[in-house]
């Protein structure tokens, strides 16, 4: 009993600040895509050809990246001579649509919204989960379940995982939704008590990601569930969705500081040229000065 | 018997298909039975492949520990075959899963049932006589049943309790007594062998980190090495180096994470509360490397993505060393607990014959005093240069499988600390060109679970006519059936977790 008590107080506090710090992510990690199309050569297709998930598109509007699609890869950005499409920090990448996951150059980007007010009622401070993957490679579900380690202490926020549908109050999907799981995965919904949210989790279960196409899986959810909120990656990082995740329950709302600066010096370091730097400016000061950093967790 | 000498060769060595001998059926089965019986080998692969309009190409990669080397043998088959199982247990599953592909049928297979549950590859060919329209079920087959007064199943799945992923476990029950426990699954099937035809295309590299998602960097480096050995290419030192790194933080965060998962199950929370954050540590090492915490974008042919700076290496160097300092902490007051020692020991043992019999791979096998491993056996990369000590444990129970964990955290740990500290200099890529046309050749790497095999087979224009994949879930689930015989339901957690399969990697 004493070595535990011993070994208790010699490992630590190890919880996060967040969402009151900001945490901390590695310098390589890839975030949200930052585009400058302002130097592309005409015809100039190397990103798009090399996508390995053909996540990247030009059109009239100019070169647009799907996050539904994208694996944060960076093939684009070694295959591009001109540093259009560069990996910013901000691992805000939550959406609540599917169309908000297209990234184009420009300002416009919207963080995911939170459920409307009935729904936040209900579940606002307390959202039991339970967890379907189908077809999942393990490791979107592994980073799900870092949430529950001391580290990200989801329960804090009221977010807990069960263990069966009856208890839940939605669904978290990972995986291209293999032929194999399709049955489970409606039987699980059918399963769960109304009202209900659907989470997509991980660039399979958002649209087959790799296995698009394959005879066995159905390009992600689809249109086979209605979905709440998408959370993009391969996989996402904990932080990615997380941050989902609260700000689906209303929790967060503004860009905290820490991170503004974050993103200015990533910036700066990867030298993006005009456009981009002008870009990330805008992004980042968006909202200053009417909405500051009071991350709204209840104590 | 009609049985030859095989030709035993190195491992990832490009073999031109016109040299593999090709025996007749009763030559193929007699060879192949006597050398993994009594000529101290083992059946690394055992696959089928269309050869002309109506045959079946049934090759069989024979691993010689001893010798470090392979033998190849193949034979052609219509759509029956007399099975070797009967004779070489560890055949089983590779019957099932030619049977299911092909619509061969392996006669005398003693349970030839699917394995994944999906239609034949040879539309009009069904080992199960099923129709090319008729819908595939998963698990709607037969099991395994006890009969008796108060006898009753339990079925789970294939959605489980946790966040983790789907199949289908059959218990036959007496009470709390477990008599057998069988394991269907397929939930996973993803069809990625057959989305990897025709390749190395763009997603090919991409595809090879997400066939099981917690061993990227082991199935990566296998698909690297076999497509350097196909090029004839040789990646840079300081590259080899950078995955070996890889490969052992991924091992490291791997089993300190189980480690964590086996005092959860027990209900020890100290370790499993410090191991769920320590299992990040490692993660985090891994994304300081390259960007991504499972150590995707990293490993490609012809060496790395991502190379280190002396100061990145020595960040990375003593993050591992502290986590390592905290890891020990964690798991000595696991060690150290009498009730947690109770619960492990002489849970769900397998006996080193089963595990034998049954070709079970890498640190479940090692846990029952089988000392097969593949970084020591059959070297590749780094490997060939380095040594890693293996653990093994005689006992075989939840315990070996934990305690193992533990010693190879211990080696791993140094020697990624080691291997920071003391980089070879140079490039960390070069460019592989075009593959040898008509070629074979066995990839063999050393995954955290166990040995990863991939065989790949080049057509005329040097592209994938074949890419085989058998990660070691392949041949273990039947070690946790086996594990299960005569147990309390109750301790099937713990005993899932002691082996901690991957469904996807099987699933492919």
């Amino acid at each position: 009993m004493f070595k535990i008590i011993q070994e208790r107080l010699r490992q630590g506090k190890r919880t996060i600040a967040y969402p009151a710090g900001e945490p901390t992510l590695p310098d390589r990690f890839r975030g949200l895509p930052v585009l400058d199309d302002a130097n592309c050569s005409d015809g100039c297709r190397a990103c798009i050809e090399i996508c390995p998930t053909d996540a990247i598109s030009r059109d009239e509007r100019g070169l647009a990246l799907d996050m539904g699609r994208c694996l944060f890869c960076n093939d684009c950005v070694t295959a591009c001579p001109e540093g259009a499409i560069q990996f910013s920090q901000d691992y805000r990448l939550a959406t609540r649509t599917r169309a908000q996951l297209i990234v184009r150059g420009g300002p416009e980007r919207e963080l995911a919204r939170p459920l409307e007010q009935k729904m936040l009622r209900l579940f606002g401070r307390s959202l039991k989960l339970r967890q379907v993957s189908a077809g999942g490679d393990g490791s979107a579900e592994a980073d799900l379940n870092v949430l529950g380690t001391v580290v990200f202490d989801m329960g804090r926020f009221g977010i807990q995982f069960v263990a069966s549908p009856r208890h839940a109050d939605g669904l978290v999907v990972t995986g291209p939704v293999t032929e194999n799981m399709r049955r489970a995965l409606l039987n699980t919904y059918e399963a769960t008590p109304t009202p209900k949210i659907v989470i997509a989790v991980g660039v399979d279960a958002i649209s087959g990601g790799l296995h698009r196409g394959s005879p066995e899986v159905h390009d992600g959810i689809g249109d086979l569930l209605p979905v709440d909120l998408y959370i993009p990656g391969s996989p996402p990082h904990p932080m990615t969705i997380l941050d989902g995740l609260l700000r689906l329950l209303g929790r967060l709302e503004a860009t905290p500081t820490g991170l503004r600066k974050r993103v200015l010096e990533t910036a700066r370091v990867n030298g993006l040229a005009g456009r981009a730097g002008a870009f990330l400016e805008a992004v980042t000061n968006r909202g200053k000065g009417k909405r500051q950093s009071e991350p709204s967790i209840p104590r | 018997m009609a049985t030859i000498a095989v030709k035993r060769r190195p491992h990832n060595e490009p073999i031109p298909l016109a040299e593999i001998p090709l025996l007749t059926t009763e030559e193929f089965r007699c060879t192949v039975i006597g050398e993994l019986t009594a000529g101290g080998s083992r059946l690394l692969a055992l696959f089928g492949q269309p050869e002309g309009a109506d045959a079946i190409r049934v090759f069989a990669v024979l691993g010689y520990a001893v010798t470090g080397s392979i033998g190849v043998l193949t034979t052609d088959v219509g759509d029956r075959y007399p099975a070797l199982t009967p004779e070489c247990p560890q055949a089983h599953w590779f019957e099932r899963e030619i049977a299911e592909q092909w619509g061969v049928v392996p006669e005398g297979h003693p349970w030839l049932k699917p394995i994944r549950f999906h239609h034949s590859y040879r539309p009009g060919h069904d080992a199960w006589g099923r129709s090319d329209l008729e819908p595939i079920m998963p698990s709607e087959v037969d099991y395994f049943q006890v009969e008796g007064r108060e006898v009753h199943e339990v079925a789970v799945g294939p959605v489980h309790a946790g966040v983790i992923e789907p199949g289908s476990f059959r218990f036959q029950c007496h009470g709390e007594h477990v008599f057998h426990l069988e394991i269907s699954l397929g939930y996973q099937h993803r069809g990625i062998e057959r989305t990897l035809m025709g390749g190395p295309d763009k997603r090919t590299a991409h595809l090879m980190e997400v066939i099981a998602g917690d061993t990227s960097i082991g199935h990566a480096t296998a698909y690297c090495h076999a497509i350097e050995a196909l090029a004839g290419r040789e990646p840079p030192l300081r590259a080899q180096v950078l995955r070996a790194i890889a490969a052992e933080l991924e091992r490291l965060a791997n089993h300190v994470g189980d480690l964590g998962a086996l005092a959860n199950d027990v209900g020890y929370l100290p370790t499993s509360a410090y191991c769920g954050r320590l299992r990040g540590d490692f993660l985090n090492t891994t994304a300081e490397l390259c960007g991504n915490r499972f150590g995707r974008g990293l490993v490609r042919p012809g060496g790395v993505l991502w190379d280190v700076d002396e100061a990145r290496a020595e960040r990375m160097a003593a993050r591992v060393e502290s986590a390592l300092l905290d890891v020990k902490g964690a798991t000595q007051i696991l060690w150290d607990s009498p009730s947690v020692q109770a619960r492990f020991e002489e849970t769900a043992r397998v006996s080193a014959e089963d595990c034998e019999a049954l070709g079970l791979v890498g640190m479940a096998a090692r846990a029952s005093g089988v000392d097969w491993e593949v970084r020591r056996d059959f070297p590749s990369g780094f490997n060939r240069f380095t040594f890693l000590p293996a653990a093994t444990w005689r006992a075989g129970d939840v315990f070996g499988r934990a305690y193992i964990r533990g010693l190879e955290v211990e080696h791993s740990g140094r020697f990624v600390v080691q291997q920071l500290r003391s980089l070879p200099a140079g490039p960390i890529r070069v460019e592989v060109g075009g593959l040898r046309p008509e070629t074979l050749v066995v990839s063999l790497s050393a995954g955290w679970r166990g040995r990863i095999c991939h065989v790949v087979i080049t057509d005329r224009n040097g592209r994938f006519a074949r890419y085989k994949v058998y990660d070691p879930s392949f041949c273990n689930w039947v070690g946790l059936m086996m594990a299960m015989r005569n147990q309390q339901i109750s301790d099937f957690p713990l005993c899932n977790k002691s082996f901690n399969l991957s469904y996807c990697g099987h699933d492919l």
